[in-house]
């Protein structure tokens, strides 16, 4: 990576370390206790999974790792892992599947291939 | 839980916040090789988690510089990945807004997907929690997930190219985002609202970096909404 001095590097984290900052505390830091109304609440309560699913559903689809194209390893992975979410409700279990459904899989893709 | 005291509360938000060791340990330790493989220094590498700590506006940045593109384009690309947080500031307004303005600063500089997921979780189910215990159990969940970020950042821009592709650590990130979001899913209305963001997102796919998941997400917020009303 040449295209950069030292100097732009270090500008490039300072806006970046205040910029997020400054996202982060935006409605926390500046908004307050004013109350919100009624509808802002009930749209807010679905931040998570408004977010989340929409952050990783192209992730899983093209993953970077095969260079954008689906991957059968990589989908069944994730499926396990949101199958085992949905059914203990625990974040650790569903992870430690995820993991081993991913490294069984790429095991068995290296035998076969 | 009234009678909990203020410790015990930090607790509870700490053995919340433990599970995700597992996600962020892989997570920082990758980015500290893609940094390193980028030609950052150990300290630039640290700078970006120490002060930004921001995983994926971070890979986001450093993607941008590998490709050579402006400043003011690494910038921009970073940010809207982070403008999610947005969301979850507003959304945590209401449970933390009274808070002392050094509180809320700290709450803010730890927001994260993380951490957020876990307090949010724990001021829906138990609405009765005091302010303080609020800003307690948050900090209770940041406290295994920080230190262990930026640490395995300079262990990841230290080992660099050590650690074997075969790891698939790529795949840490939407496995554990995915962990995170599967036990929400408990009514009609939060089922809905995620496969709407799925759906846009992916048909979104080709705007530019975080514009795609910000429609997205305030359209499966609608969404939720409106199924709720209906059912």
């Amino acid at each position: 990576m040449t295209g950069y001095g030292t100097g732009e590097i270090w500008a490039i984290i300072a806006i970046l370390a205040v910029g997020t900052f400054l996202i982060r505390f935006s409605f926390v830091g500046l908004i307050g206790n004013r109350p919100m109304p009624d509808l802002v609440m009930r749209l807010l309560r679905y931040t998570p999974v408004a977010v989340l699913p929409g952050l990783v559903a192209p992730l899983v689809l093209w993953p970077a790792a095969t260079g954008g194209d689906p991957d059968a390893v990589r989908l069944i992975a994730a499926g396990v892992a949101l199958a085992v979410g949905l059914w203990t409700r625990a974040v650790i279990w569903s992870i430690v599947a995820g993991f081993m459904a991913l490294y069984a899989g790429l095991g068995v893709a290296a035998l076969l291939g | 839980m009234p009678a909990a005291t203020s410790k015990s509360v930090y607790w509870q938000g700490v053995r919340a916040g433990g599970p995700f060791i597992l996600v962020v340990v892989p997570f920082s330790l990758l980015f500290g090789v893609a940094a390193t493989e980028a030609g950052l220094t150990l300290a630039q590498a640290m700078g970006f988690s120490v002060l930004v700590i921001a995983g994926g506006s971070q890979f986001a940045a450093l993607q941008m510089m590998v490709d050579q593109a402006g400043i003011a384009l690494v910038l921009l690309a970073a940010l809207a990945v982070n403008l999610r947080m947005a969301m979850y500031s507003a959304s945590l307004a209401p449970y933390l807004g009274t808070a002392p303005l050094w509180q809320r600063a700290v709450v803010a500089y730890t927001l994260f997907d993380q951490t957020y997921l876990a307090s949010i979780t724990a001021y829906d189910a138990q609405p009765a929690m005091s302010i303080r215990d609020r800003f307690d159990y948050f900090m209770g969940v940041a406290t295994p997930i920080t230190p262990v970020w930026c640490a395995m950042t300079a262990v990841g821009a230290l080992a660099g190219t050590a650690i074997p592709p075969a790891a698939a650590l790529d795949f840490a990130l939407p496995i554990t985002f995915l962990a995170m979001v599967a036990p929400m899913l408990r009514s009609l209305p939060h089922l809905a609202a995620a496969g709407t963001s799925a759906v846009v997102a992916l048909v979104l796919n080709g705007l530019p970096a975080g514009t795609g998941l910000l429609i997205a997400s305030a359209c499966a917020m609608a969404v939720g909404v409106l199924v709720e009303k209906r059912t």
